[in-house]
C-alpha cells in the first residue's frame, strides 16, 4: 500500500506550495496518474483523506487524470496507444518499444482562494 | 479562485536523491543492482549462491530489505557476503532512496565493485521507487503463475533482467517456460532471462558470467 507515501508526498508539496503563497484555502488538487505507474487511484484517495482529516487539506478535492501508455517503435518509428499491456509494436511486431508516455505520477495544479 | 501551476513529480524528493546515489555509484564505478520479487521466490537464495559462486576479486556490498527482522542480511553473510546491511523497513512496502542514501554510509565504497540491493517481496510498490540503480533485476519462480508478467506490468516493464527461479520444482507445477517467456517478451521485448535453480545450482553459472561481464564492463 505505496498510495499512502505517495500521498503523504503529495500533501508535502502541496504544503510547500501554500507557503511560498498568501493562501487561504485549496479547493483541488490536479495529478496525472499514468497506466503504467502501479498506483491504484481509489487507494491513493482513501490514503489522501486518511492523511488530511483535521488539516487544512481536509475539504480539498483530489482529481486524477489518467493518461495511457503510449509507445513509439525503434524499428518502424511509428507511434501507437499500448492495450491490454502488450508492448509489441501493431504495426511490425516488433519488441523493440520506447515508452512515449504513462509513467507519469505528477501534480499538474492547484486551485486555490488567497 | 486562482489556479497555481505546480507541473512536478509526486516523487521528485525520492528521484533528486537517486539521481545523487547514481551519480555517486558512477564515480565509484560500482555496477548496482536491485531485485525485486514476490515474498518466497528466492532473492535470499539467490543472493547466497551469488556471493559463494562470485570470483573472490569482486568486492560486492548487498543491501538486504525487509519489512521486519535482520534474518536475510544474517543468511547472506553465513553464505559467505563480507559486506552486508540489513534495511528494516518496519513495515513499509518498499525502499526508498533515503533509506539507501542512509545505508550505504556503511560501505566503503572505494572498495566496492558491485551493489546488489534486495528490496522487500512485493511486485507493486517497489516499481514506483528509484534508487540510483543500474537496472532492476526480476525475480519469479516456478511455484508461481507463468502469467504473472501480465499481473504486474508495470515491474516487469521497468526491469531490464527477469530470473526464473525453482527450475528444479518444474516437474510439480503446471509453470510453462515457454508460456513465462511469451509473457515476459510480451511487456518488455529485450529482457534478457536466466533460468535457474538455488537447489541443485543449475543455470547459475550463465547468472554470474552475466554479473561477472557487467561489472567488468563498469569498472
Amino acid at each position: 500500500m505505496h498510495e499512502l507515501s505517495i500521498a503523504s508526498s503529495i500533501i508535502d508539496s502541496v504544503t510547500k506550495e501554500v507557503k511560498k503563497h498568501d493562501v487561504r484555502s485549496v479547493y483541488e488538487i490536479k495529478l496525472r496518474i499514468g497506466e503504467l505507474t502501479a498506483v491504484v487511484p481509489d487507494s491513493l484517495r482513501f490514503g489522501f483523506e486518511s492523511l488530511v482529516k483535521d488539516t487544512f487539506l481536509e475539504h480539498t478535492q483530489l482529481t486524477i487524470e489518467t493518461s495511457k501508455i503510449e509507445g513509439e517503435c525503434i524499428d518502424c518509428k511509428r507511434g501507437f496507444t499500448v492495450e491490454n499491456f502488450n508492448f509489441i509494436c501493431p504495426h511490425c511486431s516488433s519488441k523493440q518499444v520506447d515508452i512515449i508516455s504513462g509513467n507519469e505520477l505528477e501534480i499538474l495544479s492547484i486551485e486555490i482562494e488567497k | 479562485m486562482a489556479n497555481i501551476l505546480i507541473e512536478k513529480k509526486v516523487l521528485s524528493a525520492n528521484d533528486t536523491i537517486a539521481s545523487k546515489l547514481r551519480e555517486t555509484f558512477q564515480k565509484h564505478k560500482i555496477f548496482v543492482i536491485n531485485i525485486v520479487s514476490s515474498p518466497g521466490s528466492g532473492k535470499t537464495s539467490l543472493l547466497e549462491k551469488t556471493v559463494q559462486l562470485l570470483n573472490k576479486n569482486i568486492q560486492t556490498g548487498i543491501i538486504a530489505g525487509d519489512v521486519q527482522t535482520e534474518n536475510d542480511a544474517k543468511r547472506i553473510q553465513k553464505a559467505g557476503g563480507k559486506f552486508v546491511q540489513p534495511i528494516e523497513t518496519g513495515g513499509s512496502c518498499h525502499l526508498d532512496a533515503a533509506m539507501i542514501e542512509k545505508s550505504i554510509a556503511h560501505f566503503d565504497l572505494d572498495k566496492l565493485d558491485l551493489l546488489i540491493i534486495e528490496n522487500v517481496g512485493n511486485l507493486v510498490c517497489p516499481s514506483c521507487y528509484d534508487l540510483g540503480e543500474d537496472m532492476k533485476v526480476v525475480l519469479l519462480s516456478t511455484t508461481e503463475g507463468d502469467d504473472k508478467p501480465l499481473k504486474y506490468p508495470s515491474m516487469f516493464r521497468n526491469s531490464s533482467v527477469m530470473v526464473i527461479n525453482k527450475t528444479d520444482l518444474l516437474y510439480y507445477t503446471d509453470f510453462k517456460l515457454d508460456e513465462v517467456r511469451k509473457n515476459a517478451l510480451q511487456i518488455n521485448g529485450t529482457f534478457e532471462i536466466f533460468e535457474t535453480s538455488c537447489k541443485t545450482s543449475d543455470g547459475l553459472n550463465e547468472w554470474i558470467n552475466w554479473l561477472t561481464k557487467k561489472v567488468s564492463e563498469t569498472g
